[in-house]
């Protein structure tokens, strides 16, 4: 069931369009993310939905009502803010409280549901502190809790988890999940750090200079990018630039300059001669022994330009034939030791004909 | 090290320098004699003299009063002020605001003295002080809340009126305790411009009222009697208490004096 | 990085900025501009203020006409520049210390410095005519400078220290390392950072001395009157509103001009220091 929707919405500051055309729909109970480099107008859209903001064209919608015209604090929704914005003079059940008390709601009623919310959030014992005693992530948690408290239609988080440390940030995701997956409240979340979001959305439109180029479930954006821009930001990607020289329902041929032909699949129809890229995951390639043969289509030769030991899998930068220098990881042996190839070895790299897909420009 | 004793030195000196005359004013209060030249003997018949005094009490009086009301007044129009120089960075607000403080006094007293003869054809008193003071008194008050203001992470009031509260929610319950301290600090910083203030309210006093400075200043031009040193050691010690009990809530207070 | 609000935030907007602003338009700016017009005014029969139509240039003619004015306003700078100066010379040890003391001793020392600025300004000035009366010093331009610098220290203490106290003490030991003497030091690498801080003191000293009357009256002699005695004189005891608003224009445009000039120089001259303002 559709909750939210932006219909065309575009915003300008100026001679800058912030926001272009942007149409989203977000269906109830969903953890939606809005991704994309800074300056993409994801955060320009959080506002407008906040009601911070106003588009110049367009309209946002909640529940099928236009949210034209009304102010922030008449919006059944609340914000998570990037700096927490926990009020200093109040302490932890206060700050939780307040929403309930700007909506009229009972001392029994307030209190009760503050200890409920503030246990959801394991936060019971830090009732009375002051957010000054806080840490980072429990000053996090009371943020999260005072913007659940009163049960809104909708949460929206602003880079949350931006000003937190590597380890602490990765338990907050996961409680994230949980939290969103019990309380059932649709989170919109705006980040820029893609491993984030693919790990806690739903769904995710990645955005860039004001437009979404893609919106879809975190698995199909990863392995079916609809163009160079989410291939490159969404992990990491090999893109070669290729020509069609033909195309059918189960094999698409493509020309790399100085390389060869590259097999892949396609199921769109597409022309002879087209012109456009081939991404590839590195986790998709295979390196092994130049002198080895593979039952594979897609091999070819190259030597080691570089590799970096990551502990749980190598990376490794093969220079090939037309000195596209291709990204290949490889998981290490079970006992944890690499089989690594030196720089300057030659290797081959092969890969499947279905891993990889075809961008047109 | 001798640049430490040089250093140790000088700054003794210029305490010395800012302390001295005062101390033999206070010292002087004491003093059992109609000159003061010379020291003859310990009295408080000085400070006696000045309450039985009913000129003086009267201008005490007003000094009081026209303190509180106008650092009443004075505080909502600058903490209305600093809210709006903080938040709404209009660009003729700072210089509207700020240039009472920061113009030669005299300019101030010469203009409002015009303004209230030749256009009001007010005579001059007790209101003519009274608007004077609050006039030079707002920027100090703005100054101060915007300090405050400039402190606080802005996202706090978004963060109001993102859960619910309107406008003036917001103020009554976000705003208006955090700037609190400001606000204590401002009052307290007016009331102890207005007490001490003497070139303004010369101009505007007219002839029927006068404050404590003013008669400060006709006794040293009349006749100098250790009555002058004794008014001069309790203004001293009022203004003195206030400055110390406005530096507890906005530590900033005293930067914004100089 | 937010822009417009929506509507009720507009509505706050203008009920929080016009009071305050009403006010001083009432009560700051259009004094302001009746000065300008009384300026070109003429004296009213019994002193004041000639009724509106009555217009003419004679306050200016004789401002300019007569030397003495210039006289004045050349001493009036002159003593200005002299309190200024010895202000920067007695501050600096001062603030310089303080910047150094151990955190905690800081705020009582500031604090010490700022006492004596709680006493009202006659009282200080009254404490000179104390002392210096016996000493026969008492209606001398010395008193005058005395007084002016006694009034006005503690407003070139506090920029200066405000500035001095971030300073990076690791410049200084980077300087000794290098091979500078104390003096060195100091003359190359405190004092130019130290400007912003002069600056700002030296404005707030320079400009209420140019305005002063209360200090030369009660201290000086009769060859002592600055501008500030003789925009008094003009409006209270002459009565001659128009010569007396000349010169209080004459001040203004003084006082803007230097204003100009120090907001010029703290913009340019200060490569290095824009960090320590």
């Amino acid at each position: 069931m559709v909750l939210l929707e932006l219909k065309n919405i575009t915003r300008r500051f100026g001679d800058l369009v912030a926001v272009q055309d942007v149409t989203l729909s977000i269906e109830s109970g969903e953890f939606f993310t809005l991704l994309g480099p800074s300056g993409c107008g994801k955060t320009t859209i959080l506002r407008m939905v906040a009601g911070f903001d106003a588009p110049d064209e367009g309209d946002i919608l909640l529940d099928g009502r236009s949210l034209a015209g009304v102010p922030p604090e008449k919006r059944p929704l609340h914000t998570v803010f990037q700096s927490y914005a926990l009020f200093p003079h109040m302490t932890v059940a206060g700050n939780v409280a307040f929403p309930l008390e700007m909506a009229g709601c009972s001392r029994d009623e307030t209190r009760r549901r503050v200890n409920e919310t503030l246990a959801l959030v394991h936060l019971t014992d830090k009732a009375g502190q002051f957010p000054h005693e806080l840490s980072g992530g429990q000053k996090q948690r009371v943020a999260l809790a005072r913007g659940l408290v009163n049960q809104p239609r909708l949460l929206l988080l602003d880079e949350s988890l931006g000003a937190l440390d590597a380890k602490l940030r990765e338990e907050m995701q996961i409680e994230l999940i949980a939290l969103q997956r019990e309380v059932g409240i649709t989170f919109i979340f705006v980040t820029h750090a893609q491993d984030e979001a693919l790990a806690l959305s739903h769904r995710i439109a990645v955005m860039r200079a004001g437009r979404i180029e893609q919106c879809d479930e975190p698995d199909k954006l990863y392995t079916s990018p609809a163009n160079r821009f989410v291939a490159d930001f969404v992990g990491k990607i090999n893109l070669l630039e290729v020509e069609v020289t033909a195309s059918s329902k189960v094999l698409l041929k493509l020309k790399a300059a100085g390389l060869g032909e590259i097999a892949a699949t396609d199921p769109r129809p597409i022309s002879v001669g087209e012109r456009g890229a081939f991404a590839l995951r590195p986790e998709l390639i295979r390196v092994f022994d130049h002198r080895e043969s593979a039952d594979l289509k897609n091999r070819f030769e190259g030597r080691v330009k570089e590799l970096l030991y990551l502990g749980d899998v190598t990376l490794y930068k093969v220079e090939l034939a037309n000195g596209f220098i291709i990204e290949a990881l490889m998981p290490n042996a079970a006992s944890g030791r690499a089989k690594f190839y030196e720089v300057g070895d030659p290797v081959a790299v092969c890969w499947r004909q279905d891993a990889g897909v075809y961008l047109r420009n | 090290m001798k640049s430490q004793h040089w250093l140790w030195a000088a700054s003794l000196t210029a305490y010395a320098f800012l302390y001295v005359p005062l101390a033999v004013v206070v010292l002087f209060s004491f003093n059992d004699s109609t000159l003061n030249a010379q020291w003859v003997g310990f009295t408080t018949h000085w400070y006696a003299k000045l309450l039985g005094d009913g000129e003086m009490l009267r201008a005490a009086a007003n000094s009081v009063l026209i303190a509180l009301l106008s650092s009443s007044i004075a505080t909502v129009l600058g903490a209305m002020a600093g809210l709006a120089m903080h938040r709404y960075r209009f660009r003729f607000l700072p210089v509207l605001v700020l240039t009472p403080v920061a113009m030669p006094e005299i300019l101030l007293g010469v203009s409002l003295l015009l303004f209230f003869r030749q256009v009001l054809d007010l005579t001059l008193g007790f209101l003519s002080i009274l608007v004077a003071h609050i006039t030079f008194s707002i920027g100090f008050v703005a100054v101060i809340v915007r300090a405050r203001l400039a402190g606080m992470d802005e996202s706090i009031f978004e963060a109001a009126r993102d859960l619910g509260a309107t406008p003036w929610a917001t103020f009554r319950r976000i705003t208006l305790p955090l700037i609190m301290p400001a606000l204590v600090a401002g009052y307290l910083m007016s009331f102890t411009l207005s007490i001490d203030d003497f070139v303004i309210t010369f101009f505007v006093a007219g002839v029927g009222v006068t404050t404590l400075p003013l008669q400060i200043y006709s006794m040293i031009k009349v006749a100098v009697t250790p009555e002058v040193n004794a008014v001069s050691t309790l203004l001293m010690a009022l203004t003195l208490t206030l400055i110390f009990v406005a530096s507890r809530f906005a530590p900033d207070v005293l930067k914004a004096k100089a | 990085m937010s822009d417009p609000r929506t509507q009720p935030a507009d509505l706050t907007k203008w009920v929080v900025t016009l009071p305050p602003t009403a006010f001083l338009l009432v009560f700051f700016l259009t004094p302001a501009l009746i000065v300008v017009a009384a300026s070109f005014g003429e004296p009213g029969e019994f002193g004041g203020l000639a009724p509106w139509p009555a217009h003419s240039l004679d306050a200016y003619r004789f401002l300019f006409g007569d030397i003495i004015y210039l006289e004045i306003f050349a001493r009036s700078f002159l003593v200005a520049v002299l309190t200024t100066l010895i202000c920067i010379v007695l501050a600096y040890p001062l603030a310089w210390l303080i910047a150094r003391s151990p955190a905690r001793r800081r705020d009582l020392l500031v604090l010490l410095v700022m006492l004596p600025f709680a006493s009202n300004f006659l009282v200080r000035i009254y404490a000179w005519i104390m002392l210096l009366g016996p000493a026969n010093l008492l209606y001398t331009p010395f008193a005058v400078i005395a007084g002016m610098v006694y009034v006005h220290l503690p407003f070139m203490i506090l920029p200066l220290y405000a500035n001095l106290e971030k300073h990076d003490p690791a410049l200084l030991e980077a300087a000794q390392d290098l091979g500078a003497n104390a003096w060195t030091r100091f003359w190359r690498v405190t004092f130019p950072l130290s400007l912003p801080g002069v600056f700002a003191g030296s404005a707030l000293v320079f400009i209420p001395v140019l305005g002063m009357f209360a200090v030369p009256e009660l201290l000086g002699g009769t060859g002592d009157i600055l501008i500030g005695n003789l925009i008094k004189e003009q409006f209270l005891e002459n009565r001659d509103w128009p010569l007396g608003s000349a010169l209080a224009i004459m001040l203004t445009g003084a006082v803007l001009g230097l204003a100009g000039c120090a907001a010029w120089a703290a913009r340019k001259g200060l490569h290095g220091t824009e960090a320590i303002t």
